[in-house]
């Protein structure tokens, strides 16, 4: 694409501020943000990438990985904040999917061990992880919320904290990884797949893309059921005291 | 001594303000007896429940159960030596047999004997398999009460539980308290709004009134002659309510 294209394109952008302008729904400034946020996000990582790439050593890509979980556990750690080291929880958890996937992918040799390959795969495995994680506390706050008198109900007859939690967690996990599933469910009947699209725009024979597409589903399953699962095991023992009591307001912010 | 409060004060944050809601409370409860606590609805009542049994822990002071601080204690093995029941008798997901087991399976173990059970507290063995959460109000607290019974405790506390029921339920359920208390010589702390029955079942009777133990009697007395004015404004008040 030429720069010029690109210029192009700001045509729907100016028909997107025409449009809300005409129609008074007060998003002129939203769409500028938004519009601009993406041009320099999306440019600063274009420079790193080619940067990274053309470094060519593993530790750019080690450092690139790194700094892309960090964010996404920094993200997905404000919606428990008042939970102790619920931010290293998160980023132990996304850590342990990304090593687990990538150990798989390159030790099996499915995919070859290029920064291109590695970085492309991560970013979608991180940021469904920071997903998952996301609506993982949220469930489990709520759960907590309504299901509070069987907890303590469980506690009260001697139980342990972890009889006490775990079907409150188990329902958790489960309907955090609920969408990922449903979501896959209508794959390519709606919507091509991002990644696909790019790679058939790119020139790649549509059945390769797909393989790699179905690759890309597989991992994203997997990664969203080990995502909700470590999480809630690493999580749920802050959630109690050492006196085995269910410490009130752990996800408010005080 | 099988319950001993000494100097017990709870605060809890609300709303990021620290609310008193225990402000020094001393009293006792001997082996095998019944007291029974009064007081207006937030004066603290069910926290002294919760602090008993460790589902939550005093700020300051010392409360003895059994002759050891609650803090010496193993936290799952006082849980089972204090028995409590709420007055919503919740139900977990499942069946009543499951309910009725609860204790034992937390425990990895099963129940032996869950008939025996059923027939002390007056539930049909044929409601075994029924969904727990299906059962009447009084069936609940029934089974409720059987449950807190298979961890065997010595101390039992209530928390206001005939409240929800119907009167003739309520009656029922009373009767099978005190018939728990003659049969296993239980001590019962027993939280009530219904200062009738709270005459008629105790031994020992406290008023409780914004976090403080305003008066301790033998029940007889404490309804006879109360000392407090505070105790005497309660019981008038309530028996002018009827
Ligand atoms: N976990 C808690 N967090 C904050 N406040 C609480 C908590 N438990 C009880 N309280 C407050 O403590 C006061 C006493 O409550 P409670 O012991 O339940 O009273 P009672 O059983 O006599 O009605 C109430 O004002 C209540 O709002
Ligand atoms: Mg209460």
């Amino acid at each position: 694409m030429s720069l010029l294209a690109i210029i192009l394109s700001f045509i729907f952008v100016i028909l997107a501020l025409v449009l809300s302008t005409a129609f008074k729904l007060g998003l002129g400034k939203d769409i500028i943000i938004t519009c601009v946020r993406a041009t320099i996000q999306l440019l600063v990582v274009g420079y790193i990438l080619n940067a990274v790439f053309g470094f060519d050593h593993p530790l750019g890509i080690i450092l690139m990985l790194l700094v892309m979980i960090l964010v996404a556990a920094q993200n997905a750690a404000k919606r428990g904040r008042n939970i102790p080291f619920v931010f290293w929880k998160i980023f132990i958890t996304i850590s342990i999917v990304e090593i687990v996937t990538q150990g798989f992918l390159l030790g099996l040799k499915i995919v070859p061990a290029t920064p291109q390959y590695i970085i492309s795969i991560s970013g979608m495995i991180i940021g469904n992880s920071m997903i998952i994680a996301n609506l993982f506390l949220n469930r489990l706050q709520a759960e907590i919320d309504l299901r509070k008198e069987e907890i303590l109900l469980v506690l009260s007859l001697g139980g342990s904290v972890k009889q006490s939690i775990f079907p409150i967690l188990k329902n958790s996990i489960r309907a955090s990884l609920i969408p990922t599933i449903e979501g896959q469910k209508t794959i390519g009947l709606v919507q091509l797949p991002g990644m696909m699209t790019g790679q058939i725009i790119a020139g790649a024979d549509p059945i390769q893309a797909v393989k790699f597409q179905l690759l890309i589903v597989f991992l994203i399953m997997a990664a969203a059921s080990l995502t909700a699962i470590i999480l809630g095991f690493l999580l749920y023992p802050s959630l109690f005291n050492k006196e085995q009591q269910l410490v009130p307001n752990r996800f408010l912010s005080p | 001594m099988e319950i001993e409060l000494k100097n017990i004060h709870k605060s809890f944050i609300n709303q990021g303000e620290r609310v008193s809601v225990l402000k020094g409370i001393n009293g006792e409860a001997e082996k095998g007896e019944i007291l029974t606590i009064i007081g207006p609805s937030g004066s603290g009542k069910s926290t002294i429940l919760s602090l008993c049994n460790l589902l939550q822990t005093p700020d300051d002071g010392e409360l003895y159960v059994g002759g050891k601080e609650i803090r010496d204690w193993d936290v799952r093995q006082l849980r089972r030596y204090v028995g409590i029941a709420f007055q919503s008798g919740p139900m977990m997901k499942g069946t009543v047999l499951e309910n009725l087991s609860l204790p034992m399976q937390l425990q990895g173990r099963t129940l032996d004997n869950p008939q025996t059970y059923m027939n002390y507290v007056g539930l049909s063995e044929e409601l075994l398999n029924r969904e727990a959460k299906e059962l009447s109000g009084g069936q609940r607290q029934r089974l409720s009460l059987a449950r807190t019974l298979v961890n065997q405790p010595s101390v039992l506390l209530l928390d206001e539980v005939t409240s929800a029921l119907d009167s003739k339920a309520a009656q029922e359920i009373e009767a099978l308290i005190l018939s728990i208390n003659k049969d296993h010589n239980t001590t019962i702390l027993w939280v009530t709004h219904d200062l009738a029955q709270a005459e008629r079942v105790g031994d020992q009777t406290w008023f409780i009134m914004d976090g403080q133990l305003v008066e301790a009697a033998t029940t007889k007395q404490f309804f006879s002659e109360p000392k407090d004015q505070r105790t005497k404004e309660f019981l008038n008040r309530s028996r002018d309510k009827k």
